[in-house]
């Protein structure tokens, strides 16, 4: 079992219904997210290119949070989902400085490391994560890549995409088709 | 051209500056942990080298500085820690990979050994002082007794506790300006230098003076020599790493950096030491307490430099 998102950058429209879905799923404190849009735009006038996606932690396959927490609350379970334990966080925040994609924030009140969890207590009921089930343009895509036939598999053999700060060494685990 | 903008999440006043999650207290204790490796480790080498008659400044005086700086920077630590009472179970395992474990492991080595040099040296420091309990003067002999194992346990110990101090920050290759190797030499010798500097401001003796003057100034030539390594290093990098320089050369931190580390933290104590080597009056509280500064000054720089710096994607 490998579970990975795929999100497809030609389909997101940045309507940040991922963003809302998630903070209310997870009761997010407010001000905070674990997912976001970015909106990017390459070239000058008249070769412009505009991309959208909406981007969270990577639940990288190496991952760096995992590597510098020194009471091991941070930790990678079936699956390969990064996960934080709040009562063996200290709240040190090497995990924090350790991400290159910033995907971490410490939680006001309860002061240990939170971040997204890919929904895992949806996954165990058989549920998709809230954002991928919000999507109204259906640009996401959630599934295992051990399998080859499942779709995020398929996505990935047909169509050309790409990862976030590849260079970093990370192997994140969400892909964004281009 | 690329322009990013976040449309919703980083544009929310409370997700970026939580993301700078390591402030003051990190420098200031990453300060404090080198000076008490500088102080400990030369204490430990007179101590091994069996002449603490000629240079007692450096193992008595001079370490009573150890344990109150390590207390400091122990509390400084937890205080930003944002979930302090579960600190502990920095102690229910040990975690190889990742340099906060074992720095946590061998401040608490090194940090009641620290506490007891100082009490070898109790009835010498504090004649007047009568110790009481009888246990508590054997525990003293025996101490004393003892002093040359510690010091040969110290030697490693307070070089792992130097190199840490960087090597904390450069395992994050998340962050382009600390991600370098050179980082544990260079704070390790920062310390170093911190360290004999401390001994220099309270050494009683032209000689002792002296041999950690020029201790000193072997330690900036070094370090010298370390941060331009450090920063061609990083001009011969990719973007990240150029990005990252810049904050130093030119940046918002050029004159932190140069000003008050470079020239007033290195090069104008560096020769302020080596006139009053050659025999010149000058009162060594002045490059003492410059190399002192520009220590602190040096750790607030790196710590909050890079904490800016990441990757661009």
């Amino acid at each position: 079992m490998r579970y990975a998102m795929v999100i497809d950058t030609l389909k997101c429209v940045g309507c940040s219904d991922c963003v809302v879905a998630c903070q209310t799923e997870n009761d997010v404190p407010v001000g905070y997210c674990r997912d976001w849009i970015t909106e990017t735009v390459d070239g000058s006038y008249p070769n412009v290119v505009l991309e959208l996606k909406s981007e969270r932690c990577n639940h990288c396959e190496n991952a760096p949070c995992v590597r510098c927490c020194p009471t091991g609350a941070s930790h990678i379970i079936d699956g390969g989902i990064v996960l934080v334990t709040p009562n063996e966080c200290i709240g040190c925040g090497a995990c924090i400085e350790s991400c290159p994609y910033d995907a971490r924030y410490s939680h006001p009140e309860g002061g240990y490391v939170d971040k997204c969890t890919f929904c895992n207590h949806r996954l165990e009921k058989g549920q998709l994560p809230a954002c991928v089930s919000v999507c109204p343009t259906n640009c996401m895509y959630f599934g295992d890549l051990d399998n080859p036939n499942s779709k995020v598999s398929r996505l990935l053999k047909n169509r050309k995409y790409k990862t976030l700060a590849p260079e970093a060494g990370t192997k994140p685990q969400v892909y964004y088709l281009i | 051209m690329q322009e990013e903008i976040f449309v919703s999440g980083r544009d929310i006043p409370n997700i970026d500056p939580s993301l700078e999650i390591w402030h003051w207290p990190i420098g200031l204790y990453l300060f404090l942990g080198g000076l008490a490796a500088g102080i400990i480790l030369f204490a430990s080498i007179v101590v091994i080298l069996n002449k603490e008659d000629e240079y007692p400044t450096t193992v008595k005086y001079a370490s009573i500085i150890p344990p109150i700086a390590l207390v400091i920077g122990l509390i400084a630590l937890i205080y930003d820690l944002k979930n302090p009472l579960y600190s502990w179970q920095l102690y229910t395992t040990i975690r190889i990979e990742s340099p906060m474990s074992w720095g946590a492991w061998v401040l608490l080595i090194v940090t009641p050994l620290s506490f007891l040099w100082v009490f070898s040296y109790f009835s010498e420091l504090f004649p007047t002082w009568d110790l009481k309990f009888e246990w508590l003067k054997k525990f003293e002999q025996f101490v004393k007794k003892n002093r040359k194992n510690m010091a040969y346990l110290l030697v490693p110990l307070s070089i792992i506790l130097g190199v840490y101090t960087g090597i904390l920050l450069s395992a994050f290759n998340a962050r382009p300006l600390w991600n370098n190797a050179i980082l544990g030499p260079l704070f390790l010798t920062s310390g170093l230098s911190t360290g004999a500097a401390a001994i220099i401001l309270l050494a009683k003796t032209a000689q002792e003076r002296h041999l950690f003057g020029k201790v000193d100034l072997a330690l900036i030539i070094i370090e010298l020599g370390l941060i331009i390594h450090m920063l061609m290093g990083m001009y011969a990098g990719s973007e990240v790493q150029l990005e990252a320089m810049r904050l130093l050369v030119g940046g918002e931190f050029t004159v932190l950096f140069f000003g008050f580390v470079v020239i007033l933290g290195l090069i104008i104590p560096g020769i302020l030491e080596a006139l009053e080597i050659k025999g010149y009056k000058v009162p060594v509280a002045i490059p003492a307490l410059l190399v002192l500064i520009g220590g602190l000054i040096f750790r607030f720089v790196m710590v909050e430099a890079g904490q800016i710096t990441r990757y661009l994607y």
